[in-house]
């Protein structure tokens, strides 16, 4: 009896410390994308408000928060997902609204609204980071100062032989395709969205077809690189910086063409606990972690104020602004994923690559 | 002590009975009563042992499972959040005008969807129907907020003149119940034109019964493959003297205990342009620099890794049996006249077939779900349709295509089994 008086009141007493130890379940895309997250907002996070954070490793977070409100069973508070998933979601009930008002106006009191970047604030959604596809190379391959300049490059054969990796996804691919055969940036989507386009942007690909490695996961890009399997590759461009810096790889990144997507918080439905969750939304995507997430992988903070708080990368001494895809120079000639396109066009347009491929 | 449910009591009754009359137990009862009783406690305690098992068979694998294939069937997304055009669907038979009822009750569910944020569910559903029309309801929400004056269909019309569009109507007919079966037209490259009536999807389209063909011919091959490779193997386990034939069944075995991700990686690191089987080729002259061979992010390399994976399936049923045969078979075929290969092929190899229809059916099976090697190692032309079932659970997330696409894989395999149940009968069956 006494012994289970006393197991009662270890039970009663781990149970406060769990109370008092609040842990908000963050999903995430893992890897040294977690990492940097965990590094830039939750540690600080903790620090300030003794709510820790857990990152919990997704391969498609948005598929696992979907699949958790569902099942009526959700375990995460948090979710790291891109816009047009978070559009979805939200249009779909899954995720919750989230106030603009509750997020940190810029250190010279511009409103969060005004300073972040179009598309940053969704109605559920606030971003974190910016990533982008973009053409890596290897100056190994190619002789001094002949190396590829723009994006119509990695699809030119003649000028630029060689094998090239490519992603096996129509999204970013199809883009592409279209920029490098001359379409303006303003009217990619459009073309897309008919057939004579979509025709148009297979045609640009088979030129290249007999010349690809398709790549399935992100991290495959910069491995053929590296391996000498391929000369160019497209890739993201947190796997070339994080290759050519931390490895380094002889690695140049063209920015030119790139296409980008935002990236950021969404907050499930029936969060176990919301309110910690909106706190660390609120803290996190406050100008100055957001630069800390840019210092410590090399994806563009989203919003304006953020970008002059930029400093070094982690070894000290890499400068991070010139390799943020949100820098000035390189937002030159660039194309943000359209998020209505994908949702309306996506199921068809990955079926007719698919069709595509196998042909 | 005598005991009416021990079953030995009964044998004793039995042992000493001189009269045909029926058997009876030594308290009188009929044997067969007696019998059956007894073996019912026996059962129900088997049973009662196998419970937790069964218990959890059925919430971690059944139910998960049953659940999944519902989707390919059921979809709720529209019937359930626009119960007003369900209704209309439901008084109102195919073929009807839409009027001006139709429209009203069109506007008033689209307005309440987007003011429950359902609207994205509404659309998702018509867009697998019709593609390219989930931002025609999400868009209409956020202008329909506010209800517009009637007349209602001129109104609709004016916000997009897609709402008088005839195969949209006939896509939310038929999302207006939510059992439907268009997941499996879809799965088989089919769709429903404005009349409803069933045709395949535009050429460029077509794209899951050629996954479907090409994974079971793949399947098929690497089946093959791996009895040619396995067999003789096999053999050689099964005659060595022990000692030696430990040692090789450890290195049949070794490649079993290792990862399959580092299984696959190694044949990217071996077979790629630059990796060490062209590196040897190139150094010993058979081919130039330039030359080097594609064997891998292609059909090759999904055959050559995939065969070599699944090549334990095949080796150890296959041992199993040839274990179990006896040489004296083959030694007295050879004595009565057989040439070697006539006793091997009359004799010995029918003896095998046991082991072989248990290998092939688990190399097969396997086969035909394999994700994650093709997706790795397959390049474009080595993908099978578990990729894209894979592909619609965490990318498109339309989960209920992905539903019907491994109903269809499934039913494909219990079929192939059901035929070789019928052919070779599944008693003979040897897995050890």
């Amino acid at each position: 009896m006494q012994r289970l008086a006393l197991s009662i009141s270890i039970l009663a007493a781990s149970a406060a410390q769990a109370q008092e130890r609040v842990v908000i379940d963050v999903l995430n895309w893992g890897g040294a994308f977690g990492e940097a997250q965990m590094e830039a907002m939750g540690r600080p996070f903790a620090a300030a408000t003794g709510i820790h954070v857990k990152m919990v490793d997704a391969d498609s977070p948005p598929a696992v928060l979907q699949a958790q409100v569902e099942a009526g069973n959700v375990t995460a508070d948090l979710a790291s997902v891109g816009f047009p998933d978070a559009t979805r979601l939200c249009e779909e009930g899954l995720v919750l609204p989230i106030d603009p008002a509750s997020i940190a106006p810029a250190p010279d009191g511009t409103p969060a609204a005004e300073d972040f970047l179009p598309n940053g604030l969704g109605e559920c959604f606030v971003a974190t980071d910016i990533y982008s596809m973009i053409v890596g190379w290897d100056r190994r391959a190619f002789p001094a100062g002949q190396g590829p300049k723009t994006l119509a490059d990695f699809f030119d054969t003649e000028a630029f032989p060689g094998r090239r990796s490519a992603p096996r996804d129509p999204q970013f691919m199809l883009e592409m395709a279209l920029i490098a055969d001359g379409v303006p940036l303003d009217q990619v989507y459009d073309a897309l969205g008919t057939d004579a386009g979509f025709e148009r942007a297979l045609a640009k690909l088979d030129t290249i077809r007999e010349d690809v490695v398709w790549w399935e996961a992100g991290a495959q890009p910069a491995q053929l690189l590296a391996d000498g399997e391929v000369s160019m590759a497209l890739a993201y461009n947190g796997r070339i910086f994080d290759a050519a810096v931390n490895d380094g790889m002889p690695f140049e990144i063209i920015w030119d063409g790139q296409v980008y997507e935002i990236e950021g918080w969404v907050i499930p439905m029936g969060a176990p606990d919301e309110a910690a969750a909106r706190d660390f939304v609120a803290f996190s995507t406050a100008p100055e972690p957001l630069a800390r997430l840019a210092e410590e992988i090399s994806y563009g903070p989203p919003r304006r104020s953020s970008a002059a708080l930029v400093g070094t990368y982690r070894d000290g001494k890499t400068e991070m602004t010139p390799h943020l895809p949100t820098s000035e120079a390189n937002m030159a000639r660039a194309l943000e994923v359209d998020t209505e396109f994908w949702a309306d066009l996506g199921p068809q347009t990955k079926e007719r690559f698919s069709g595509w491929l196998a042909r | 002590m005598a005991n009416a449910l021990d079953p030995h009591a009964a044998i004793v009754v039995q042992a000493s009975a001189a009269t045909p009359a029926p058997l009876t137990t030594a308290d009188g009862q009929p044997l067969t009563r007696a019998l059956a009783r007894s073996q019912r406690v026996a059962r129900r305690r088997a049973f009662m042992l196998v419970l937790p098992l069964l218990a959890f068979i059925l919430v971690t694998f059944a139910l998960p499972i049953g659940q999944m294939l519902g989707r390919s069937v059921h979809n709720d997304g529209y019937s359930a959040n626009m119960s007003r055009m369900a209704a209309w669907f439901a008084a109102n038979p195919p073929g009807t005008e839409r009027e001006e009822a139709a429209f009203e009750a069109l506007a008033r569910d689209i307005s309440d969807a987007a003011a429950a944020r359902t609207i994205g569910i509404v659309g998702t559903r018509i867009n697998y129907d019709v593609p390219g029309t989930r931002s025609l309801f999400t868009s209409s929400g956020r202008q329909l907020r506010e209800l517009p004056d009637p007349p209602f269909r001129k109104a609709m019309v004016e916000i997009n003149p897609q709402w008088d569009n005839d195969r949209l109507w006939v896509a939310m007919r038929s999302a207006s119940t939510a059992v439907t079966g268009n997941f499996y037209l879809a799965a088989v490259d089919r769709t429903r034109n404005e009349d409803g009536a069933v045709m395949r999807v535009a050429e460029n389209q077509r794209v899951y019964l050629m996954l479907f063909w090409r994974t079971f011919m793949l399947s098929l091959l690497i089946t093959g493959l791996t009895f040619v490779l396995g067999f003789p193997i096999a053999h050689l386990l099964a005659t060595l003297p022990t000692r030696r034939s430990n040692l090789l069944m450890i290195l049949v075995l070794l490649p079993f205990w290792t990862s399959l991700l580092v299984r696959t990686t190694a044949w990217i690191v071996l077979l790629q342009q630059q990796g060490v089987v062209n590196d040897i080729l190139v150094w010993l002259g058979v081919i130039g620099n330039g030359q080097r061979l594609q064997m891998i992010y292609n059909q090759t390399g999904t055959i050559v890794a995939m065969t070599h994976i699944l090549l334990p399936f095949m080796v150890l049923p296959l041992y199993s049996v040839m274990r179990t045969i006896n040489p004296s078979y083959v030694r007295a075929a050879r004595s009565l006249g057989a040439t070697s290969w006539t006793a091997f092929r009359r004799v010995y190899f029918p003896q095998t077939l046991p082991g072989f229809g248990a290998g092939a059916l688990l190399v097969f099976i396997l086969a035909v779900g394999y994700y994650i090697t093709p997706a790795l190692v397959g390049g474009s032309s080595g993908q099978l349709i578990s990729n894209m079932i894979a592909v619609h659970m965490t990318d498109t997330l339309n989960w209920s295509l992905a539903a019907a696409l491994a109903a269809l894989l499934l039913a494909g395999v219990l079929a192939l089994y059901w035929i070789y149940d019928r052919l070779v009968g599944i008693d003979n069956l040897k897995l050890g």
